[in-house]
């Protein structure tokens, strides 16, 4: 199912210095083509439908199109990435609507708790940093053979 | 996609790359599950002196098999014991892994699945009348942490919404390690010995896919984590639908073959993973079986599975047959063999599924049961959603078939090929899993290779880790780099190779592209060189045809297998006349070489155990069945770089668990 760009509503990323769908496709399809400034996807047959440069596209400008050799046509899903949830809106072929929130995470973006200020003691055990600060010990075996 | 008067490729490549030649302690490839763990482990560990870096070939944020996200976190130990997880991968492997590995990850793994619930992910919980309590609500009743009940779909399994999974993991990997020492799109092609040392990593080279530029990287040691194989047999689907493989497209063997080509040991590379998923969507099945309870009937609507015929078959794979848990490749088995006695289609019976559960349900619980279905497939397989959509599937009213995938080489999930590494230096672990470095210590997930670790898809023979458990052993592995690389503080890695002959190494494909492509009026079609596209349907077709693909039912014979390995001879011969035009090309160039390279031992293996360990994944006709006595043992395989030659042997399997 590969991804397509609408033409009208690419607008290069405003030729800023990152062009969202070519940063972010896991096997580098995204591109933009400079002269006209758009993007498009320069190899359908190995798009992966992760729909990582849907969600990512500020202009809604990315849709996914059902692979030509089994999909029919007429349906499509569509998601409204947020800060909390997303939002897919599934058109079945038949004209069925079915719309579906789910939520993506708990804490505010750009803050995961690193532990930046953990340093571990001793580097001569198995136990992870996070582990030996809650002073925690290793399991063994129950019983072996 | 040429477009019209346009050749491909926006970031056309050049002859002379500029150099950027970089020296670290640690050098992490692979920005995965696995090499997030490392990132977010490192600095716990390592003196202010010492220097890491970190390479992926995409974008952390969305990178490797976890990009579009996933639905339930595969391991999580819980009330559980490792010692039992250890039984039950044993289980569904066949008897054949590394019980010290596995017991090793147990240990760690909810570690990690705790950080994750702290960062952000949403997992699911029971309140205390055993309803789902799913997103902020799962926090209600407390963190998994702090002893909250999570939503289990078999034992050891457990629902999250998953959607920005690797993107909240990513996160606090980049913020621990700092955006200053990670790389993105840049791909590692090949890794470099040291000049003085014998069998020492020394260091990596690789390019930028985004601007000519080749890297030479210098380190003490590294971890290689760049996920398994995917595309190295011609997938179920054709043309435009080539991309939905069930593993992500992008993963392309460069873990197994950067390591061998270093002389690395391989072990159990004869294992594969063809899952039985939803048909041409490849949507996951396992919601369905675990949290539905659904049933697979075949084309007569019969539940195959718990029939005489097929109880009759799992007897013959006893004990793992006759487990509580038919192992995955078993269940395969008797799903093809449905097929082959022609009674197929396979079907997953969702309408009987959701009408049973539906009974106890009141229509707000119905209407989130169904929004759960989807989302197993939104968190995870998006497009199996709009195939459902596109064929009016809604699965209360219309059946959806089941099918095995093209086969895919891995090692987190339920398979278990990949490098042989040592296990941690503890008491019970047995002498002969343990590898000693050149000071005679022995580190943790450490390959047979001086400095060089890997983790997640890269460690063979212990499968079941998952997304989590992935994580959790890139950061055990990455405390034992940096002890590596504190003992080995006087270590200076040197390279043998030139610069030059680097540069050359890497865009060797775009100046032979440069060199001759005038020669034809049409780019791709020239006597003096092969796109990486024409050599990857090569690879395709020979390995679906004589290597166990889905041409053959997944059968090959030593005939067979003779022949192909004469094909992928010849296929090596021929990638030194890979053409590419484009940066985009060049990694194409240098995937397809990962590939066959990675899909060669896969059958060197295969052909070396004469048994089929592993019915339904592969079959070897001359040497069907299980055959315990003269193969209850691992096959482990080694390259020689300077001789390139193979050396294939047994390696003797140290039962360490009792049966339960
Ligand atoms: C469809 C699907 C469903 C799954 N479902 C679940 C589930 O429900 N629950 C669960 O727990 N697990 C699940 N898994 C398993 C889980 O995703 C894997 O176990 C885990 O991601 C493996 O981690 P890894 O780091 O080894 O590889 P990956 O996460 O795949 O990472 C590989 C990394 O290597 C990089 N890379 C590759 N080649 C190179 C190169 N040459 N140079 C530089 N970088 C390179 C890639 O860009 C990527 O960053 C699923 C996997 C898939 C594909
Ligand atoms: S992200 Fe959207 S707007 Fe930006 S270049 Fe891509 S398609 Fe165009
Ligand atoms: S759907 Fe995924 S694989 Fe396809 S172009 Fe978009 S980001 Fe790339």
């Amino acid at each position: 199912m590969p991804s397509y760009v609408i033409t009208e509503k690419c607008d290069g990323c405003k030729g800023g210095d990152k062009t969202a769908c070519m940063y972010i496709c896991p096997n580098d399809l995204m591109v933009l083509e400079p002269n006209a400034m758009k993007a498009y996807n320069q190899e359908p047959d190995q798009c992966w439908e992760c729909f990582s440069c849907v969600k990512i596209c500020p202009t809604q400008a990315v849709e996914v199109r059902g692979y030509a050799d089994f999909v029919p046509l007429g349906s499509s899903i569509m998601p409204m990435l947020g800060t909390e949830d997303v939002m897919w809106t599934c058109k079945f072929r038949n004209g069925v609507i079915k719309r579906f929130k789910f939520p993506i995470r708990t804490t505010p973006e750009g803050q995961a708790n690193a532990y930046a200020d953990l340093k571990g003691k001793d580097i001569e055990t198995e136990l992870l940093s996070t582990e030996e600060a809650e002073g925690k010990t290793l399991p063994t075996p129950i019983a072996t053979v | 996609m040429a477009l019209p008067n346009k050749p491909m490729g926006e970031l056309k490549a050049v002859k002379d790359p500029e150099v950027e030649e970089r020296e670290v302690d640690i050098l992490i490839v692979g920005g995965g599950m696995a090499a997030c763990g490392s990132a977010f482990e490192a600095k716990k560990w390592m003196d202010d002196g010492q220097s890491v870096l970190l390479i992926d070939k995409a974008a952390m944020e969305r990178s490797g098999a976890v990009a579009q996200g996933l639905s339930a976190i595969n391991t999580y130990i819980g009330d559980n014991t490792p010692d039992d997880y250890v039984r039950m991968v044993r289980n569904d492997l066949m008897g054949i892994v590394r019980e010290d590995l596995i017991f090793d990850l147990g240990c760690h793994v909810d570690d990690s699945v705790h950080l994750f619930e702290e960062w952000g992910l949403p997992v699911w919980k029971k309140d205390d009348k055993g309803k789902n309590l799913d997103g902020k609500k799962g926090l209600k009743v407390g963190s998994l942490k702090s002893g909250a009940s999570p939503v289990r779909t078999g034992k050891w399994q457990i629902m999250i919404n998953g959607e920005s999974y690797k993107r909240i993991v990513a996160e606090a990997a980049k913020l621990a390690i700092g955006e200053e020492n990670v790389l993105e799109r840049v791909f590692i092609v090949e890794l470099l010995l040291d000049a003085n040392k014998e069998n020492q990593i020394a260091g990596a080279v690789g390019f930028s896919v985004r601007e000519n530029k080749v890297f030479i990287i210098k380190c003490k040691t590294m971890m290689v984590a760049c996920g398994g194989a995917v595309n190295i047999y011609q997938p179920r689907s054709v043309g435009e639908g080539k991309g939905r493989a069930w593993y992500p497209v992008w993963n392309s063997g460069s873990t197994y073959t950067l390591c061998m080509r270093v002389g690395a040991e391989l072990s159990m590379m004869e294992n594969r993973f063809t899952p039985a998923r939803f048909k041409d969507g490849y949507g996951p099945v396992g919601a369905w079986f675990l949290l539905f309870k659904a049933k697979t009937l075949n084309g007569l609507g019969e539940a195959f599975a718990g029939s005489d015929v097929a109880k009759a078959e799992l007897e013959k794979y006893a004990p793992y047959g006759t487990a509580a848990i038919t192992p995955t490749c078993l269940r395969n088995h008797l799903m093809l063999f449905e097929m082959k006695e022609g009674r197929g289609p396979i079907l997953m019976d969702t309408v009987t599924a959701l009408a049973e559960i539906g009974k106890t349900m009141d229509k707000k619980e119905l209407k989130h049961l169904e929004s759960e279905a989807w989302e197993d497939f939104l968190d995870m397989t998006c497009g199996q959603a709009n195939l459902w959509c596109a064929t009016n599937t809604e699965p209360e009213k219309k059946n959806s078939e089941v099918m095995p995938t093209e086969p895919y080489l891995l090692g987190s999930h339920s398979g278990c090929c990949g490098l042989w590494t040592s296990g941690p230096d503890l008491d019970w672990v047995p002498d002969a899993y343990k590898i000693k470095a050149d000071n005679g210590k022995v580190y943790n997930r450490m390959t047979t290779v001086n400095g060089l670790f890997t983790s997640g898809d890269g460690v063979g023979c212990s499968g079941h880790k998952f997304s989590s458990g992935s994580h959790a052993e890139g950061r055990m592995a990455i405390k034992q780099m940096v002890r590596y690389a504190k003992d080995h503080a006087d270590f200076s890695p040197a390279l043998s190779e030139s610069k030059d002959a680097l540069v050359d190494l890497v865009y060797k494909p775009v100046r032979t592209f440069l060199e001759t492509c005038d020669y034809t009026t049409a780019i791709d079609i020239n006597p003096n060189y092969l796109k990486p596209d024409g050599m990857m349907y090569r690879l395709m077709k020979a390995t679906h045809e004589y290597g166990a693909g889905t041409a053959t039912y997944y059968v090959t014979t030593s005939k067979n297998l003779e022949i192909v390995m004469d094909l992928l001879a010849t296929m090596r011969e021929d990638c030194e006349k890979l053409a590419a035009g484009d940066l985009h090309e060049l990694m194409r160039a240098w995937e397809i070489i990962h590939r066959i390279w990675t899909v060669e031992s896969h059958l060197r293996h295969i052909q070396y155990r004469k048994e089929t360990r592993y019915p339904g994944f592969y079959y070897q006709a001359d040497c069907p069945g299980t055959d315990d006595e003269n193969w209850f043992c691992f096959v482990n395989s080694k390259y020689d770089p300077k001789a390139e030659t193979w050396d294939v042997k047994k390696v003797d399997y140290i039962k360490i668990f009792p049966d339960a």
